[in-house]
């Protein structure tokens, strides 16, 4: 299943990537790809913004806008002024 | 490594820990350091390991009936709210300082999901503190993440329980998770293990190894299915509200409130709310691949109008109905099946942040015009009712 098209934040800076494949390891739904070992966007619409690539990259080579994409976290985010979140672990009995 | 009979009932304490009052923070240091949770006595734990830092629960890798009644009371109730393990170090099977060590969350349907799955090995679970919630969802929240997984390492002597140097990590922990950090501060190398726990007896048979079908996160029906128990129950959790509504609005004379016009004008609006939940909350994330358009607002509108306008189609409610009556429930009810539908958004595995603010930003407009549209619609209905126009 694919969301919305052309929406993603992601982006791939290929000339700091090292080529070890640790982003591609961590994707959930196979948004990256390795080319002559440096590291490219296979499939952008697949991507959920998860977060995992950016954060488990030494080199800075991926970067994306990490966030829940859950409507109550967001609705939640703009009535409280914050930024979105589910807040899972408190009262309101709503999760992700 | 021998057996420990379970025999330290002045220690008992309750495995159910309720996450909102205990989020870990203020448990004593030395609960910690000496072992993993040498004091806790629950039905999940068999015995004890003795090891060069202390007695280590072992864990049952069959699971009760009590731990399957709880998996369906946490699918469909607040129950799942408190329905933890306390973090730690735990053992499967008989692992020694060789054994590979399994991290997990101390969401009780993860912590028993992986101890299930490894039935048959020997390997140690390294239980985060999540305050109970799953492995992916607080990945997303941080609270799975390097700085538990440094500290959990370092409170549970990890390097002194195993001689190498390496931690299996669910692949769904990766959000919350620099690998790079995680080793410089704990010496412990993270391995992303695949993303369901059923793969990692054979991940663990491949050397350490993941095929691109244990990498991939799934949402089939079934996956869809089981959360819908969830998404009904808190809406429905409101749902007094709108019947509220209803009983006074349609009750509502020039004489009074009269509930016998409630239930017999009423009947129908209350039965189209109802339907449109169902359409938002279960028909839309069931049959999600199947309704047209991407967005979730879209894909709720839809099966609510399609639902709504059948059935009001099939019961002759267009041709016995008032006209404001019927042009109200039929802009209400779509959009409420699109609202339930798009909060069906947090419980999918695919949708993005970029993605849910784009549509909110779409969809809020129609929300507010469509709800005082339909609102109007009411007042036009009550006033001829009353025979004012």
């Amino acid at each position: 299943m694919i969301y919305l098209k052309d929406i993603t934040t992601l982006q791939v800076f290929p000339e700091k990537c090292t080529g070890c494949g640790r982003c591609i390891e961590v994707c959930p739904h196979a948004v990256l790809k390795l080319e002559d070992r440096k590291v490219l966007i296979a499939d952008k619409d697949r991507c959920m913004e998860c977060g995992a690539c950016e954060k488990n990259c030494d080199f800075g080579a991926v970067s994306v806008n990490a966030g829940v994409g859950c409507a109550a976290a967001v609705i939640n985010g703009i009535i409280r002024g914050t930024e979105p979140n589910c807040d899972c672990s408190g009262s309101s009995g709503s999760c992700c | 490594m021998k057996f420990e009979p379970i025999n330290t009932p002045d220690k008992r304490f309750s495995p159910i820990i309720n996450s909102k009052q205990d989020c870990g923070c203020s448990v004593p240091e030395k609960a910690d350091s000496i072992s993993g949770a040498a004091s806790i006595q629950a039905p999940y734990i068999s015995g004890y390991i003795k090891t060069a830092t202390g007695d280590i629960p072992q864990v049952y890798t069959v699971l009760s009936r009590r731990d399957k009644w709880e998996t369906v009371k946490a699918r469909m109730s607040s129950f799942r709210m408190s329905f933890t393990v306390e973090p730690g170090i735990y053992a499967a099977g008989n692992p020694d300082e060789n054994s590979d060590v399994i991290v997990t969350a101390n969401y009780k349907m993860s912590f028993d999901t992986v101890r299930r799955e490894l039935n048959g090995m020997n390997v140690w679970i390294l239980v985060l503190d999540t305050n109970g919630i799953n492995v992916w969802c607080a990945a997303g929240k941080g609270t799975f993440g390097t700085d538990e997984l440094v500290r959990r390492i370092s409170r549970t002597n990890l390097s002194k329980i195993v001689s190498h140097k390496n931690v299996i990590v669910p692949q769904l922990g990766a959000p919350g998770i620099d690998s790079g950090e995680v080793r410089r501060k704990s010496g412990f190398r993270v391995v992303y293990g695949p993303v369901r726990a059923k793969d990692l007896p054979l991940f663990i048979r491949n050397g350490y190894k993941c095929d691109a079908e244990m990498r991939r996160v799934r949402f089939g029906i079934a996956d869809r299915l089981i959360l819908t128990p969830i998404e009904l129950r808190q809406i429905f959790a409101k749902f007094h509200y709108f019947a509220l509504f209803v009983l006074i609005f349609f009750g509502l004379t020039t004489e009074g409130i009269i509930f016998r016009d409630s239930i017999m004008k009423g009947y129908f609006f209350l039965a189209g709310g109802i339907l449109s939940i169902f359409a938002g909350a279960f028909f839309t994330p069931v049959f999600l691949p199947y309704i047209p358009f991407r967005a979730f607002t879209m894909k709720g509108w839809i099966a609510g109008l399609v639902l709504s306008g059948g059935a009001f189609y099939i019961s002759g409610v267009f041709e016995s109905y008032n006209i404001f009556l019927v042009i109200s429930a039929m802009i209400l009810f779509p959009l409420l099946s699109s609202y339930m539908a798009f909060q069906f958004t947090g419980a999918s595995t695919y949708t993005s942040l970029s993605g849910v603010k784009r549509e909110l930003k779409i969809a809020l407009p129609f929300y507010i015009s469509g709800l005082i549209l339909s609102f109007i619609f009411l007042i036009l209905y009550k006033a001829s009712d009353w025979g004012m126009i």
